[in-house]
């Protein structure tokens, strides 16, 4: 076969793929790895025909700096409620009206009129949870409800308490403990932020990501980390508990949006209607572990995820979380100071 | 008409087009693919970060002030960036002591390999590259398997009653020499190997029939023989082991930053993408300059032994 012939036949060829995926349509996620229900996507797959392509990212800062860069080819991506504003703002996201779509009466009625988003107009909620203090109760009996396991460790956990490196969560934590407000300018409160975090390094024994694993093999004794990771720890060991920190604890939430450069625009707003519907989220929180936002898909859901403390915050602590936002950009920077002090 | 000498300059000057078209893929590869990018990093670290990452076009010093001096964030004073000097001398400490032990471990491994018979030399080769077959991040974890709490080590040492709990190795800064010595050994051995399988033994024979000491012998004959090995084997080994993320990430439990750990909060969380480009251009001085103090101090050794 000459040069010629070969170039045709490959060019045909990629024609014809893509002739085909278009005539079925397609829809390209981008999202954090690990976090879609490969059920619920051949679910959707199947109702719409519609080929579903997924992407992953590690972290909100990658996502947001590659979708400015543009050209992505995402239609939708999942980023978090501290971000969202930003998404908004720099005009990267889509206003969809998910509050005006059908499934959108199943939205529970906490998260139908959020801070990030007003009124839904880009935004379907994906998955919620909570940023707490995990403790192995073989290694530590005493009352486990406060960041002071992590702040101000008791003897029998000293050296074998992880803590989640994620920045603005730890430097959250830290504030609620001292006593003060999220994002606060009042250099006082930060100081002792700092103060504290410094002084309770010496007994953590890491900073890492991995506590499913590590908390499992003993190697951590206790951990910040988020609800559905916990609630896998204590499905793998009963001794372990989830528990919410009486100074406050964060709230986050995950969002479904669709980008401004999305080439499939129909199958995106279907794919948003197609999460507000009980039965498919509670097919993903299956997957992810997490909370989703949309009332009656507790029917749905696997039975140990039914009346798990981690997935449901019971009533006597509900009042102490609190939604996380984005600080400023001064106090971003505060923060990483603080951070690279800690770490230093 | 063209005289001869026109007609071989013609040629000449033909001959050097042709080396320039046969050589302008690599160049452009090079200019494109190493020279680009580090430009845009050399002029990202003046300008002014971006409310939430990204960078501002608009002048500034302040990421190259603030890699050297910190203003305290809560009087405003400016004084030397401690945080950032013990990181970065964490770093090349870190650096150093990795080129030392793999040294130290891979010198004796090139020697044995290069005494061995011509046949059993390639196998021993052979089994230096197997670790290269798999990724750094799997070896890691092999390395955590190992020495972790309920890991082989110490599953071994407590069934064997030598001690009684498990020994924290983990989480140490043991622990990350160990991953660390590991990953970068064969990058020694190789190169020293090299060197020393083009000794003429007959050289150290001669040095044995000389009444030599066996020290003066490996001092005064084998080690000025492979030194360019070693010099290369150095390089190879202190140049990743500055820039290591993943194996003190994952074996030193990430408490404490390294210059790579330092640099990513600047471009993720920290969002200052100008400090992340300065550190990192700060970076390539280090080594620069390393290398420059290495490579020139071992050349004028080796004019006194040669």
């Amino acid at each position: 076969m000459n040069w010629k012939t070969t170039a045709t036949a490959v060019g045909l060829a990629l024609l014809a793929s893509s002739g085909l995926a278009h005539a079925e349509g397609a829809l390209n996620i981008y999202n954090w790895g690990n976090y879609i229900s490969p059920d619920m996507i051949k679910k959707f797959e199947q109702k719409y025909s519609v080929k579903v392509t997924v992407t992953d990212y590690d972290s909100n800062d990658t996502a947001l700096a590659k979708v400015r860069q543009g050209g992505t080819g995402f239609d939708i991506a999942i980023p978090s409620q501290t971000f969202i504003p930003v998404w908004i703002k720099e005009g990267l996201i889509q206003e969809t009206n998910p509050g005006k779509m059908e499934n959108f009466k199943n939205v529970a009625p906490e998260w139908a009129n959020p801070d990030f988003d007003p009124g839904r107009k880009y935004t379907v909620p994906w998955a919620w949870g909570t940023i707490g203090v995990v403790v192995n109760t073989d290694a530590y009996k005493g009352p486990a409800n406060s960041w002071g396991i992590i702040f101000n460790t008791p003897d029998e956990l000293k050296g074998k308490v992880n803590v989640v490196p994620e920045m603005n969560d730890v430097i959250f934590a830290a504030i609620k403990y001292v006593g003060g407000q999220q994002c606060t300018d009042d250099k006082a409160v930060l100081k002792k932020v700092r103060d504290t975090l410094v002084a309770a390094k010496p007994n953590w024994i890491a900073m890492e990501y991995n506590t499913i694993e590590k908390m499992g093999a003993g190697d951590f004794k206790a951990t910040s980390d988020w609800n559905g990771s916990a609630l896998r720890q204590r499905l793998a060991n009963p001794a372990i508990h989830y528990n919410y920190p009486k100074e406050g604890y964060g709230l986050w939430s995950d969002n479904v949006v669709v980008l401004k450069e999305a080439k499939n625009v129909e199958n995106a707003k279907l794919f948003q209607n197609f999460m507000m519907d009980p039965e498919n989220a509670a097919l993903n929180s299956a997957f992810h572990r997490y909370a989703n936002g949309i009332a009656g898909s507790e029917k749905f859901m696997p039975a140990d995820m039914k009346d798990a403390p981690e997935v449901n915050i019971p009533a006597d602590v509900k009042s102490l979380g609190e939604l996380q936002r984005l600080c400023s950009p001064e106090i971003q920077e505060i923060y990483s100071k603080i951070w690279t002090e800690l770490q230093k | 008409m063209a005289t001869a000498e026109e007609i071989a300059r013609a040629a000449d000057q033909r001959d050097i087009r042709n080396r320039w078209y046969l050589s302008a893929p690599a160049m452009l590869t090079i200019f494109f693919a190493a020279v680009g990018p580090l430009a845009i990093v050399l002029v990202y670290s003046f300008l002014t970060p971006g409310s939430y990452g990204d960078v501002k076009w608009q002048f500034s010093p302040e990421a190259w002030v603030s890699v050297l001096f910190e203003r305290d964030i809560f009087d405003d004073t400016l004084s030397l960036a401690g945080a950032h000097m013990s990181i970065f001398w964490r770093s090349v400490k870190l650096a150093i002591v990795t080129t030392i032990i793999t040294l130290a471990i891979g010198f004796p491994t090139a020697y044995f390999m290069a005494t061995r018979s011509e046949k059993t030399r390639d196998l021993w080769l052979f089994l230096i590259t197997i670790p290269f077959w798999t990724n750094l991040l799997i070896r890691t974890f092999a390395v955590l398997q190992i020495i972790r709490n309920e890991g082989i080590v110490n599953t071994v040492l407590m069934k064997l009653g030598i001690v009684s709990a498990p020994i924290q190795i983990l989480y140490t800064d043991v622990a990350i020499l160990i991953g660390m010595a590991y990953v970068y050994l064969p990058l020694m051995v190789l190169p020293v190997y090299a060197s020393m399988e083009k000794l003429d033994f007959r050289l150290v024979e001669a040095g044995y029939d000389l009444y030599a000491s066996r020290w003066q012998v490996l001092r005064r004959i084998i080690f000025p023989l492979v030194k360019p090995g070693v010099i290369a084997g150095s390089i190879l080994v202190f140049i990743p082991a500055i820039g290591a993320y993943v194996t003190p990430s994952v074996l030193g439990g990430g408490k404490n930053m390294m210059l790579s750990n330092l640099i990513e909060l600047q471009f993720g969380q920290g969002r200052n993408w100008p400090l992340g480009s300065a550190l990192s251009i700060t970076v390539m001085l280090i080594v620069m300059v390393a290398l420059l103090v290495y490579v020139r101090n071992a050349g004028s050794q080796e004019v006194r032994h040669g």
